[in-house]
C-alpha cells in the first residue's frame, strides 16, 4: 500500500535561484552508482562543499534548517537531465515536499513518480514564503493537497498541481506500477498491432 | 479539422485512461544505457517481474567510457562495474547489446538512427533526456527517470499525460558556417530554458526542410534545453532516405509499406497548434552561449548583456552566470581564451559533423597551449571517418582523436575539466560544473566554431578564422 499524501506538514529551507538543474542537484560523478542508496548525502554537493570537502555557506549547510522537511525553491527547478537520481537525493536528505514556481518536465514525473510532490505557488506568494521562512526558520509549513492550499504563519496560499498528479498522490497511486500490470493482455494486442525494429536477413 | 503527428502517434499508443486521468502509453522502442538502469533492474527483481517485451529494447554503453583507454577492467572500478551490471542484465533478460567492440557501440542517440531502429511514427523512450534528438524522424521520443525505465521493462507502457505542441518555424535558409546548432541556440535563446515546458516542439518550415536529417537530429537534441520534453520534424523524404537500407529499417515490401504509414503520421496541413512561432534564417549568426544556462547565448559578434538590458526576472541567473563564468556584462564574447575544445557528445557527434569540420580544418594547427579532442559519437562513425581520412585531418591539426563515448559532456569518465578552464564545446548543457569540474565553464557552439576557437585559442567566428563566405 503506498503513501497517500493528504497534509504535508514540516520546517522549510529556503533554497533561492532559478533554473537550478539537475546536475547541480546531484553531480553527475555521484551517478556512478548500481543503486540509489546513500544518494541524499551528496545532494548539491559542489555548491555545498568546496574542492577539499569543506562545508560552504549553504542553506543546507545552516545548523536552524536541519531537520527542514520541505524544499522551497524558484521556477524552473530540475531542469536538464532525465536523472531521477536527483529527485532520489532530496528524498533521501530527508525531504518530503517540494515548493516553488514552477519544475522542469521530467523533473517533476520522476520526483511525483516515487512520492515526492511538487507543488506550485504563485510568484507573490513564493516570495512571501520565501521571507518568512528566511526571517523564521522555525515557521511551520502546511501543503494541503485535499484543499489544494499551502498555510504558513497567517497566510493561506493556493497550491498549483496538475490535477493528475495531485489525486495520484492523495490517493497513494503515485507509483503507477501497478495499474500499468492491470492492462495485461491488452499489451500484447499493442505490441502485435505495433511495428518494431527487425533486422531483415 | 487535422491533426498533429503528436496527436496521431499519441492516439495510435494510448493503451487506456488510468484512474487519475493520465493515459497508459505504450513505447514502441526502449532504449537503455548503463547509468539509469541498473537500479530499473534492481526495481524489478525486488518486484518478482520479468521484461515483457524484450525485442522492443536495445542497449549500449555511452555515459561512462573510458575514449583514451578501454582496455578492461576500466582504471575506475565504479564505471566497470556499471559497464558488468549491463551486460549481465542484458544478458539475463535477452535484450540486444551493443558493447564495446562490437561495432555499433556509441551513445544511445547516435546508433538509434545510424542503426534504423528510430522510426517515424513511433514513441520512443529512454532514461536520457536526449532522447528527443529521435524526434527527428517523427518519432514521440522523450527522455524517462529510472522508475519510468522499469515500468517500460515491465509493460512496455508509461502512465503519461499528453503534452500541448508549439510549431516552430524556421524560414530562408542559413548563412554559409551557419548550422543547425544555431538554430536551436537561437530558439532557445529566444524563448527561453523554461519556454517549453508541457509542450512538444514541432520544427517546420523551409530551414528545417531542407536540412539533412543529423542536423534534424541536432535541433530536436536539444528541445530539452529549451523545456520541451519532446521535439520533432515531420517525416518526408529526406528521412525515408537516410533509413533505407539501415539494418534494422523495414525491408522489401515492407519497407513501401512502411513508407505509407510513416506518411500518414504528418500533421496535417489544417492540424491546428497551441502556439506558432516563427524564425527567420537570415537573423541566426553563429551562435555561442555566454552563461549557465543554454538559454544565455548571444550571435559570435554580440556583447554579453548588460544586466538593465535584461528583463527584470531574467537577472539573477545573469548575475550568477557572470560571477561563475568571469565576464563582465557589455564584454565582447569574440576573443575570449579557451584552453579546451572539444567536439562530441549526441547533439553534434555525427559523422557529418566530423566532415564539416575537417573540410575547413584541414591545414589548420591547434593553438598552442590548447587542449582539444574530438569524440566519436560511435564506433561506426569513427570507423568510417578513419576511413574517409578525416580522424587525420583532425590529428594533424592536434586534436585528440577518440573512442566513442558521451565523454566530457558530462564527465561521468576520465575526459574533464579542470580548475576553471574554459571549453569550447560541441555539447548541449553549460551548466555549472556540467563537465566535471565544479568549478569548469562552458561555452556552446557548433562543431566548425569549437574548431575555430581551438585554431584561435580564443572564441573565435569560425567564417572569419576559416575564410567562410567570402
Amino acid at each position: 500500500m503506498l503513501e497517500k499524501f493528504t497534509v504535508i506538514r514540516g520546517r522549510a529551507v529556503p533554497l533561492r535561484g532559478e533554473d537550478i538543474d539537475t546536475d547541480r542537484i546531484i553531480p553527475a560523478r555521484f551517478m556512478k552508482s548500481l543503486t540509489f542508496e546513500g544518494l541524499g548525502q551528496y545532494l548539491f554537493y559542489d555548491e555545498r562543499f568546496d574542492e577539499k570537502g569543506n562545508p560552504k555557506p549553504h542553506p543546507l549547510n545552516d545548523p536552524r534548517y536541519q531537520g527542514a522537511t520541505i524544499l522551497v525553491v524558484e521556477s524552473g527547478f530540475g531542469s536538464g537531465s532525465s536523472r531521477e537520481h536527483a529527485p532520489q537525493a532530496i528524498k533521501r536528505a530527508g525531504f518530503r515536499a517540494i515548493i516553488g514556481e514552477s519544475f522542469a518536465e521530467i523533473f517533476f514525473g520522476n520526483a511525483t513518480a516515487i512520492g515526492l510532490p511538487c507543488v506550485s505557488l504563485a510568484p507573490e506568494d513564493l516570495g512571501v514564503l520565501f521571507r518568512k521562512v528566511e526571517e523564521n526558520p522555525a515557521l511551520e509549513v502546511e501543503i494541503d493537497l485535499v484543499n489544494k492550499e499551502v498555510r504558513f504563519g497567517e497566510r493561506v496560499a493556493p497550491l498549483f498541481l496538475r490535477e493528475e498528479a495531485r489525486e495520484a498522490l492523495v490517493e497513494g497511486l503515485w507509483d503507477p506500477i501497478g495499474e500499468l500490470l492491470e492492462a495485461g493482455e491488452l499489451l500484447d494486442a499493442f505490441d502485435r498491432k505495433l511495428p518494431y525494429p527487425r533486422r531483415a536477413e | 479539422m487535422g491533426k498533429t503527428l503528436y496527436e496521431k502517434v499519441w492516439e495510435a499508443h494510448e493503451v487506456r485512461k488510468l484512474r487519475n486521468g493520465q493515459s497508459q502509453l505504450f513505447i514502441d522502442l526502449h532504449l537503455l544505457h548503463e547509468v539509469t538502469s541498473p537500479q530499473a533492474f534492481g526495481m524489478l527483481r525486488d518486484l518478482g517481474l520479468r521484461v515483457r517485451y524484450p525485442h522492443r529494447t536495445f542497449a549500449t554503453v555511452d555515459h561512462i567510457v573510458p575514449t583514451h583507454d578501454r582496455t578492461e577492467p576500466f582504471q575506475d572500478p565504479l564505471a566497470q562495474s556499471m559497464l558488468e551490471a549491463l551486460r549481465k542484465n542484458t544478458r539475463e533478460h535477452g535484450i540486444p547489446f551493443f558493447d564495446l567492440g562490437s561495432g555499433n557501440q556509441g551513445i544511445v542517440h547516435v546508433i538509434g538512427p545510424q542503426l534504423g531502429l528510430t522510426q517515424p511514427g513511433m514513441t520512443i523512450a529512454c532514461g536520457d533526456s536526449h532522447t528527443s534528438t529521435h524526434g527527428a524522424f517523427g518519432a514521440v521520443a522523450f527522455g524517462i527517470g529510472t522508475s519510468q525505465v522499469r515500468d517500460v521493462l515491465a509493460t512496455q507502457t508509461l502512465a503519461a499525460k499528453r503534452l500541448k505542441v508549439r510549431r516552430i518555424q524556421v524560414e530562408g535558409r542559413l548563412a554559409p558556417g551557419v548550422y543547425a546548432k544555431d538554430v536551436i541556440l537561437h530558439i532557445i535563446r529566444h524563448l527561453g530554458v523554461k519556454g517549453g515546458l508541457g509542450y512538444a516542439y514541432e520544427y517546420g518550415g523551409s530551414t528545417v526542410e531542407a536540412m539533412d536529417m543529423e542536423s534534424r537530429m541536432t535541433l530536436c537534441n536539444m528541445s530539452i534545453e529549451g523545456g520541451a520534453r519532446v521535439g520533432y520534424v515531420n517525416p518526408d523524404a529526406t528521412t525515408f532516405q537516410y533509413l533505407e537500407g539501415r539494418p534494422y529499417a523495414p525491408k522489401g515490401a515492407e519497407w513501401e509499406e512502411a513508407k505509407k504509414r510513416w506518411l500518414a503520421f504528418r500533421s496535417d496541413p489544417d492540424a491546428s497548434y497551441d502556439d506558432v512561432v516563427t524564425f527567420l534564417a537570415e537573423e541566426i549568426a553563429p551562435t555561442v552561449t555566454w552563461g549557465i544556462t543554454p538559454g544565455q547565448a548571444i550571435p559570435i559578434d554580440g556583447r554579453i548583456p548588460l544586466l538593465e538590458e535584461l528583463p527584470e526576472e531574467e537577472r539573477p541567473v545573469a548575475e550568477e552566470a557572470l560571477a561563475y563564468m568571469g565576464f563582465r556584462p557589455g564584454q565582447p564574447i569574440k576573443g575570449v581564451p579557451v584552453q579546451v575544445a572539444f567536439i562530441g557528445s549526441c547533439t553534434n557527434a555525427r559523422l557529418s559533423d566530423l566532415r564539416e569540420v575537417a573540410r575547413y580544418l584541414k591545414g589548420h594547427k591547434v593553438k598552442k597551449g590548447v587542449r582539444a579532442l574530438v569524440v566519436p559519437g560511435s564506433e561506426w562513425v569513427a570507423k568510417k571517418a578513419e576511413e574517409e581520412g578525416i580522424a587525420e585531418v583532425f590529428q594533424e591539426a592536434g586534436f585528440a582523436w577518440r573512442m566513442p563515448g558521451c565523454s566530457m559532456c558530462l564527465a561521468m569518465n576520465p575526459d574533464r575539466l579542470e580548475g576553471d578552464e574554459l571549453c569550447a564545446s560541441s555539447s548541449n548543457r553549460n551548466y555549472k560544473g556540467r563537465m566535471g569540474s565544479p568549478r569548469g565553464r562552458t561555452v556552446l557552439m557548433s562543431p566548425l566554431m569549437v574548431a575555430a576557437a581551438a585554431v584561435a585559442g580564443e572564441i573565435a567566428d569560425a567564417r572569419e578564422v576559416f575564410g567562410i563566405g567570402r
